[in-house]
């Protein structure tokens, strides 16, 4: 006992310093077949013709498929659990290739090749007719009458609308002498920039089709290819090997169906599919923009009484994970201020861009800028404390969601402030930098964030573990969530070595590659559910496998059954702490013994009806150079509940890649699309301003340890909430040091000139005078 | 994997300029790390390739018989940077180059690369043009030496002809003796990113330090290759060491440059942001000549 809670090494720590874990192409026969796809150059129409002689003459070309040789089977793509109920599934509204092309980069034909540079010459070389249609890059202007229309089965390019109302919104502003404060807020289009593109390859074995993938959801993948491809799903193997990142662009279907159909066309030869990084940028999957439209009426004390909310998120081409996003981030708007009286209005929209799917945050990164930005400007308009409008407007301890029946147990949100506050000495500085003059300021700035933990109730939640013990009293452990640079096979691992009794986690093999003819079913990493959700079935496979080595001791030692446990991997009499035996003793004489050889093994499955509510906050500290329209962080801390810590060290780390990816849409990251084209303009890490360390202060991570009591380990997410709150606390810090409200972003000097020269603080004599002739 | 229909390697400056008319739509290339880039792109995918790379008589930092500084152009910016005679007499060009990509490319990427792309926002450019260095071409005919602004004909064109290759940069003792500069990159992050301007100014102060000798000022991605700023030059050159000729040294830079809208930045911020890159650069290079602004 006693794995749990401890900063332990990362069991794949040394394999992937050394570089010999394998990831998806050092697996890659190099006998493969090369598939690269031929992208839209239009942003919307019809692909009339495809002329593939010239390219199918280039030696070394073995076939080009293109979007008229693919099967009639629209499929969708979002990673997320089947729904048996037809209103629950996700929308199908792409093929393998599309003749219908609906934004810059959509795949129009494949080539294959036997090596890159054929394949490379002969996308070249494929001549695509289009029948050009209009297009619309902007979701608003999409939901105009007579925009163009970009998926057949939806009118008008709403995905999906859907509204929450609390009380009565209309009546509730009607009481006199209520402030309103009424803004709008707009994120911008990034991309998770993992290090690792998408890479997947495919062939034949008895009939069935072998899929090798970077990927975060292998199970859901299965599936998905069965549907695309209309086979059947155990006609599909998916291996996921380790992945160098993913933040949701793998909790998708990508090029998976498209590998596996050409290799079906192929008689089962090996093909790879290799993204470069301009496909991962543009022909992936992107974070959504959401434009946020926010009004709160209050009363002059600072209460709330009436709030309204209008999001319309850009889908971009094709449905992904779709309403998903913005319906999480509506959702929460009610519960993290609650109000009386609330008018909210969600929209998800079609437009001729690249696919909007899951990434890290899902939704909340853009809640939490318009929602924490519109805290700040309430403070402002009355003249308040942000820290003390907070505190007493947050939701209170003791709320409880209907819907989710998620309880806020702790004071998490003032618990986490205190410590983010004294570490950064936020009150002194907060009023130091109010009133500042000249051309270089300071500020400080806070933000809280909401989050919860998993899918459940809106989806499944469910584990499924196995345990196998070796003659040493070793074990391997096997689950379905994937360990994708996070470390959960470390978290895995400390948690199974307590639930047997097993000393060290190192004796707990965590075998982290997942193969769907393996591996227990089970869903994969999303959600920031893998610790939670695998906390269940690890606890209860555990204890099943447990008592297996208990009744198989008592029969060893003729004890009682439940004077027996295991303890630091040996049989210990509870009665007197006696240890009887070492576990490797017990397990090698079930493996060979004469008279009752068994192999101990445990398998279950938890479905997990629960869910968690994971908060915090982030405060950073700013030095704006006015006149250079520059922002710096100069100090950040991001406090966390996430419950009890399974390992401190890689709770840390995961705090620190979120604030880093934080820093980066707050301060920098923007994919940017040509309005005369709608060609991404961008697509390369040179010209996309994904920050470097360079960019970032020391990265102070620290965290409260409330136990969440629906945990067996006391755990809930922290996957994603790092990357949540810290884009609107630079934001913040920035009014503080200017008193220039921002409410876009990034926050890039572009951005900060636009707005200093708004508001005075920029005066350029040389274009007043322009401005006169 | 790379489309390079073939590679040709010299063995020797002269074997260069024989491969160059052999193979005149072959492509010179040093570090590749502009290049290899370019090939990957497509843009000049499936071309014959002539490295010169491994020609170490490129490479290094000198002062010739009559003290001007002789910098190969095969050097790398790291080596540039760390070089004690370029520490000595010009020390902002090892700072600029310094803020070229990040590390790996500091070794492999060379000045003369840097140059002969001929792009407006190389981080040698501004600072090269500010000392009016001179480029050492050698070809069949021999050596010629052109003044840098008129070596860059245009956004991606220089003046090499087809037996030629750029074999140094030479920085005139009169250009660098007695001065102080400083180089400032204006880009969107810390690191590893490309200039959406820049600025390098050097000045020699008067022996009491009170009056500005010589200003020399240029910028990249100002225009449509580096340039100087004349009128800003005039506006400080002779004019004592003040505030007040550091802002019209500032503002008279809105004269002289050209710079346009894109999406990278548009035309108002790049102008705005040089004015400010002017002058504080001005001050920096005052500080670092002992002067003291009054």
């Amino acid at each position: 006992m006693g794995n749990v809670g401890k900063s332990v090494t990362r069991i794949d720590a040394f394999d992937k310093v050394t570089g010999r874990a394998k990831y998806t192409d050092d697996l890659c026969d190099k006998s493969a077949l090369v598939i690269k796809i031929v992208h839209s150059t239009i942003a919307h129409g019809h692909v009339k013709k495809v002329d593939i002689a010239e390219a199918e003459a280039v030696p070394g070309v073995v076939k080009v498929f293109t979007c008229f040789d693919v099967p009639d089977i629209p499929f969708p793509t979002a990673g997320h659990p089947w729904s048996t109920e037809e209103s629950h599934q996700d929308t199908a509204d792409r093929k393998l290739l599309n003749a219908h092309v609906r934004y810059h980069g959509d795949e129009v034909a494949a080539v294959v090749a036997e090596n890159e540079v054929a394949a490379a010459q002969a996308v070249r070389l494929v001549k695509v007719d289009y029948e050009e249609l209009p297009f619309v890059l902007d979701p608003q202007e999409a939901m105009k009458e007579g925009a163009p229309q970009i998926q057949e089965d939806f009118p008008g390019n709403v995905l999906k609308h859907t509204s929450i109302n609390n009380g009565n919104y209309e009546e509730a502003i009607k009481e006199p002498g209520l402030i309103c404060v009424d803004k709008w807020y707009d994120t911008a289009t990034v991309q998770h920039c993992h290090i690792e593109n998408h890479i997947v390859f495919a062939q034949g074995e008895n009939g069935r089709l072998v899929i090798t993938s970077s990927t975060q959801i292998p199970h859901i993948v299965r599936r998905t290819v069965g549907q695309a491809l209309g086979m059947p799903w155990g006609k599909i193997r998916i291996i996921k090997p380790y992945i160098g990142g993913g933040f949701g662009n793998k909790q998708d279907t990508l090029y998976e169906p498209l590998a596996a159909w050409v290799s079906q066309q192929l008689g089962g030869r090996l093909v790879k599919l290799d993204c470069t990084r301009e496909e991962t940028f543009v022909s992936n999957r992107v974070r959504h923009a959401i434009r946020s439209h926010i009004v709160s009426w209050l009363r002059p004390d600072g209460t709330f009484v009436a709030r309204k909310l209008e999001a319309f998120s850009d889908q971009g081409a094709y449905a992904s994970h779709g309403h998903s996003i913005v319906a999480k981030g509506m959702g929460c708007f009610p519960q993290m201020y609650p109000c009386p009286n609330i008018q909210a209005d969600a929209y998800t929209v079609y437009t001729n861009k690249a696919v909007s799917g899951a990434m890290r945050g899902y939704g909340i990164p853009q809640a939490m800028f318009a929602v924490e930005s519109h805290t700040d400007d309430i403070c402002k308009a009355l003249n308040m404390d942000p820290e003390g409008f907070r505190r007493k407007n947050i939701m209170p301890v003791g709320f409880k969601d209907g819907f989710s029946k998620n309880e806020n147990y702790y004071d998490s949100f003032g618990q986490c402030a205190d410590k983010a506050m004294a570490y950064m000495d936020y009150r002194n500085k907060y009023e130091a930098y109010k009133n500042q003059t000249g051309p270089i300021r300071k500020g400080i700035g806070l933000s809280y964030f909401w989050y919860n933990t998993g899918v459940w109730p809106i989806s499944l939640e469910h584990s499924s573990c196995r345990m196998v013990m070796n003659q040493d009293g070793s074990m391997q452990l096997q689950v379905a969530e994937t360990e994708i640079g996070q470390g959960a096979d470390t978290a895995y691992a400390q948690m199974g070595a307590d639930a047997v009794g097993i000393k060290d986690y190192r004796d707990v093999h965590v075998v982290s590659s997942q193969d769907t003819d393996v591996t227990p079913f089970g869903l994969g990493a999303y959600a920031s559910r893998q610790t939670y959700v695998c906390g269940f079935s690890i606890r209860q496979t555990g204890e099943i496998l447990k008592n297996k080595i208990l009744a198989y001791a008592h029969e060893l030692t003729r004890m009682p059954v439940d004077t027996l446990d295991v303890v630091d991997s040996n049989i210990v009499r509870k009665t007197d702490s006696r240890v009887l035996m070492p576990l490797s003793e017990l397990c090698t004489e079930a493996f060979y013994s004469l008279s009752h050889s068994e192999h101990l093994t445990a398998e279950s499955t938890y479905q997990i009806k629960s869910n968690a509510y994971s908060f915090g906050c982030c405060i950073a500290e700013v030095e704006v150079d006015i006149p250079l329209c520059k922002a710096q962080v100069t100090k950040i801390i991001n406090v966390h509940d996430c419950g009890s810590l399974i390992n401190p060290a890689l709770a840390e780390a995961q705090v620190h890649g979120g604030m880093s990816m934080g820093i980066g849409y707050g301060m920098s990251e923007q994919l940017l699309f040509d309005p005369k084209t709608g060609k991404a303009l961008n697509d390369n890490l040179l010209d996309y301003k994904l920050s470097t360390f360079m960019d970032h202060p020391h990265l102070e991570a620290q965290f409260v340890e409330n136990a969440e009591p629906t945990s067996p380990y006391g755990t809930k997410a922290l996957g994603e909430p790092p990357a949540c709150p810290v884009a609107p606390a630079i934001r913040n810090a920035i009014l503080n040091a200017t008193g220039v409200a921002i409410d876009k972003l990034p926050l890039n000097p572009h951005v900060l000139f636009e707005r200093f020269s708004e508001e005075g603080l920029i005066n350029d004599p040389w274009r007043e005078v322009k401005a006169h002739v | 994997m790379y489309d390079i229909k073939e590679l040709y390697e010299a063995e020797s400056v002269r074997d260069a300029i024989r491969l160059r008319l052999e193979h005149p739509e072959a492509q010179i290339i040093a570090g590749g790390s502009d290049v290899l880039v370019q090939m990957r792109e497509g843009k000049r995918a499936g071309k014959e390739l002539i490295s010169i790379y491994t020609l170490d008589e490129l490479r290094g930092v000198c002062l010739d018989m009559e003290d001007n500084l002789r910098i190969g152009s095969l050097t790398s910016f790291s080596h540039l940077t760390k070089h004690p005679l370029i520490r000595q007499h010009i020390n902002v060009l090892g700072e600029a180059v310094d803020m070229v990509g990040g590390p790996q490319i500091r070794n492999i990427g060379t000045i003369g690369g840097n140059t002969c792309n001929g792009v407006t926002s190389a981080d040698s450019a501004s600072t090269l043009h500010a000392y009016e260095a001179l480029i050492e071409l050698t070809g069949a005919e021999g050596v010629r030496r052109v003044p840098i602004k008129d070596f860059y004909l245009g956004a991606g064109k220089v003046d090499i002809r087809p037996d030629e290759i750029q074999t140094a940069i030479l920085i005139p003792k009169a250009s660098y003796e007695n001065t102080c500069g400083y180089y400032y990159k204006y880009a969107m992050r810390n690191a590893m990113d490309i200039a959406t301007t820049g600025c390098s100014v050097n000045v020699r102060l008067s022996p009491d330090k009170q009056t500005f000798e010589r200003v020399r000022v240029a910028f990249g991605v100002a225009g449509p290759v580096p340039m100087r700023a004349p009128g800003a030059e005039a506006a400080a050159g002779g004019q004592p060491v003040s505030a007040e000729t550091a802002e019209a040294f500032g503002l008279a830079v809105v004269g002289d440059i050209n710079p346009r809208d894109s999406w990278r930045a548009s035309k108002a911020f790049r102008q705005h942001v040089a004015v400010e890159m002017a002058r504080r650069c001005l001050v920096e290079s005052v500080k670092r000549c002992g002067g003291e602004l009054k």
